[in-house]
């Protein structure tokens, strides 16, 4: 296997009070979308912070791309941290080329890639626009052309559409995915489980400071699926049928039952069609992201 | 180093090209011309309205003649006190003076009157009694039979000259101190309005980068300290930039303006000597002349030099720590208003003692606290005309960079936690643990 982007391992970072990241280890891969999940205050901006070497872990090391992380990894790493902003009196080409070359770029590579994102996003004229001029949304996609302009191995997006229309988020998505298949990978944060169930492949969810849950996505949901069917008919149930599985849900034409073994929906199926039950749809219910996020955060 | 550099350019360029700055830079020089061509005309102005006042001698004191005034005219009646206030709408008079004839020669004091419809104004009565009282002067040493030059005897004028008591001390004119204190506490006004000024820019400029949120993306390019150093420095060389052009344009434009506007310091001379007692223009001339001499035999090679590097030494000194507690403060200015409080008051002290310097540049207040690093800065250069011993100089001068570059780096470890911080309301002892803090 392919050493990965990152790997993180037994990352100790503790305050003046409390613990904020306890023994926290995960990897993530070569050209992945990578969701860091965690309630508020579980630690996750304390990680992103340890990654993007704005503060230095107490115990544990950090590898970017097998290398111990150094002072020259940031230039390596694209960071949008979600308490975001812009010098507001800087015009925007002259922004972007300021944080482009602390990136290191050339005065030149930084005019010719940042021409080309602003032809890509049609906004050729905001050049000697002021940061001041632009609505919040504008301002946004600078922010994100300032975070990946220097062609980062590693991009960090700690709740990347807070504050975007839908049109505009539609954009960014299909811009992470973009880099994604040139082999970008991607940290991506937030608490809004619909996005990362949409985007990422693999998950790390952080409570309290730890490690709670890691994987792959589907594995993740099928670790924490509950056998349960959803079942839709026509006509009447016979209700003998429905002794040896326990019903979750029942309603007109459409019932919701739990079987014992994954194994066993198949036998009810079998029972189903051997009575002459005219079935309609036959489903598994896996659990939403938003319902393992949950139960992992208040046990 | 490169992204240092950046950095610096950045807050130099953003800041010098920005409106505000040139018309702050330009209109400050021109404010200080209007202020002196507006003080000058005051002082130069005399009421405008011609008056014409009848003096009636009763006593022959002036011999018919006494010198016109601009705007003020005397002319000598022989018609009665009676006859005239009769005529005295037709006479166009403003008022009649009446000087009665002096019975006692030895007396001190003589009543004269001003008989008019107005009260006579201040300036028409001061000189009325000028003119009066050295006209009497004159009658009564003729009078008296007194011998004019022996009477000027005994007015005598004591200068004081001071001298070298061996070859090594200083030779010195009677004008050093005053030069040299005028040099002084101009050095210490500057010094302390830059350690403001220049200092404050920081804070403002590190509060904005917090509250805008820009400061995070920032530290995930650069280090923290890197971004306060170099804000610290393009701010200190917007300073330097200010302060130059106002010391050239400054003198500049306020020269040319009394050119064109004709107050020149003639006008304030002459306004002296009018008083008795007061210079004559021979001994003005040779004060200028000899101040103008004192100016140019200032060590300037030494001074200035000494005075760019308390400059830059009080700047770096106080600009960081306004740049830690920038970086401690909200989104409410008022609230870190607190913690300002204990970097402002050395400064204001400073000041004080730096008055008190320069009337006694050698008294052990003005000596320890022309080495004391948080004074020495603002102190130091009001000193330096008097010429100080060396080893003071060296000795601040040494403390004032080791002093500057600790708190430089301390200010940089209150600033990296500080920016990140938000939300919480900050004490002085969290910022003193905080310098603590590990990486």
């Amino acid at each position: 296997m392919a050493t990965p982007i990152l790997d993180l391992r037994n990352i100790v970072k503790a305050y003046e009070k409390q613990i904020a990241v306890n023994r926290v280890s995960f990897e993530v891969p070569r050209g992945s979308i990578f969701g860091l999940l965690g309630p508020n205050g579980a630690g996750k901006t304390s990680l992103i912070r340890i990654i993007t070497t704005i503060t230095r872990a107490d115990e544990g090391e950090v590898f970017l791309d097998g290398e111990k992380l150094n002072s020259r990894h940031p230039e390596q790493i694209g960071y949008m941290p979600e308490e975001r902003g812009l010098y507001r009196k800087m015009k925007v080409g002259a922004h972007l080329t300021y944080l482009a070359r602390l990136k290191g770029l050339s005065a030149r590579e930084a005019k010719d890639k940042i021409s080309a994102w602003f032809e890509k996003f049609g906004i050729e004229d905001w050049w000697e626009k002021k940061v001041e001029e632009l609505s919040k949304g504008m301002q946004q996609k600078i922010q994100f052309i300032a975070t990946v302009v220097h062609e980062p191995k590693l991009l960090i997006l700690d709740e990347p559409f807070s504050g975007l229309d839908p049109v505009n988020t539609n954009l960014i998505k299909s811009e992470i995915h973009e880099l994604r298949d040139k082999g970008v990978s991607i940290i991506f944060s937030t608490h809004r489980m619909e996005q990362v169930e949409e985007i990422c492949e693999h998950i790390v969810l952080i409570n309290q400071g730890e490690n709670v849950l890691e994987g792959r996505m589907a594995a993740v949901k099928d670790k924490f699926k509950e056998n349960l069917f959803q079942v839709d008919y026509k006509g009447a149930l016979p209700t003998d049928l429905l002794a040896p599985v326990s019903v979750i849900e029942q309603q007109p034409e459409r019932v919701v039952i739990q079987v014992q073994d994954e194994s066993d929906s198949n036998a009810f199926l079998q029972q189903l069609l051997n009575r002459g039950v005219q079935v309609t749809a036959f489903n598994e219910i896996l659990p939403t992201l938003n319902d393992i996020f949950i139960r992992q955060v208040s046990n | 180093m490169d992204k240092l550099w950046l950095i610096i350019k950045r807050e130099y360029l953003t800041r010098v090209t920005r409106r505000s700055f040139i018309l702050a830079t330009l209109l400050t020089p021109l404010g200080f011309a209007v202020f002196f061509v507006v003080v000058g005309l005051i002082f130069q102005y005399e009421s405008d309205e011609a008056r014409k006042i009848a003096i009636i001698d009763e006593g022959g004191i002036f011999g018919n003649t006494i010198k016109d005034e601009e705007n003020l005219y005397f002319k000598f009646e022989d018609r009665s006190l009676e006859s005239l206030r009769q005529q005295f709408d037709e006479l166009e008079y403003d008022g009649v003076l009446v000087v009665p004839a002096i019975k006692d020669l030895l007396s001190q004091e003589h009543t004269i009157y001003y008989y008019a419809k107005k009260q006579p104004t201040l300036d028409i009565e001061s000189l009325i009694r000028s003119r009066v009282s050295e006209q009497l002067r004159d009658y009564k040493i003729e009078a008296l039979e007194l011998d004019p030059k022996q009477l000027q005897a005994l007015d005598t004028d004591i200068e004081l000259e001071p001298e070298p008591i061996d070859d090594e001390s200083e030779d010195a004119t009677k004008l050093t101190g005053a030069i040299a204190a005028g040099i002084g506490g101009i050095m210490g006004v500057v010094m302390y309005i830059v350690v403001f000024i220049y200092g404050m820019m920081v804070m403002r400029s590190v509060m904005e980068e917090k509250t805008n949120r820009i400061v995070e993306v920032m530290i995930s390019s650069v280090r923290p300290f890197q971004l306060m150093l170099g804000k610290i420095v393009g701010v200190g060389a917007v300073g330097l930039t200010q302060v130059a052009i106002w010391a050239i344009l400054i003198p500049l434009v306020v020269f040319i303006s009394t050119l064109v506007f004709g107050i020149d310091s003639n006008t304030q001379m002459e306004m002296a000597q009018e008083q008795p007692g007061g210079m004559n223009p021979e001994d003005t001339q040779a004060m200028v002349a000899m101040a103008l001499e004192e100016f140019k035999n200032q060590n300037w090679w030494l001074i200035l030099p000494l005075f760019i590097f308390y400059f830059l030494g009080g700047y770096f000194l106080y600009a960081s720590l306004f740049a830690a507690v920038g970086s401690a403060m909200g989104d409410d200015l008022g609230e870190g208003q607190s913690l300002t409080i204990p970097i402002t008051i050395p400064v204001i002290i400073a000041f004080y003692i730096m008055i008190v310097a320069i009337e006694a540049p050698n008294s052990s207040l003005a000596v320890w606290s022309s080495i004391f690093p948080l004074f020495a800065p603002i102190v130091m250069p009001a000193r330096l005309a008097f010429s100080p011993p060396v080893w003071e100089v060296l000795l601040s001068v040494v403390l004032v960079a080791a002093t500057s570059v600790f708190f430089v780096w301390l200010s940089g470890r209150i600033y990296r936690v500080g920016i990140l911080l938000y939300g919480k309301k900050i004490t002085l002892k969290e910022l003193g643990k905080w310098m603590f803090y590990s990486d």
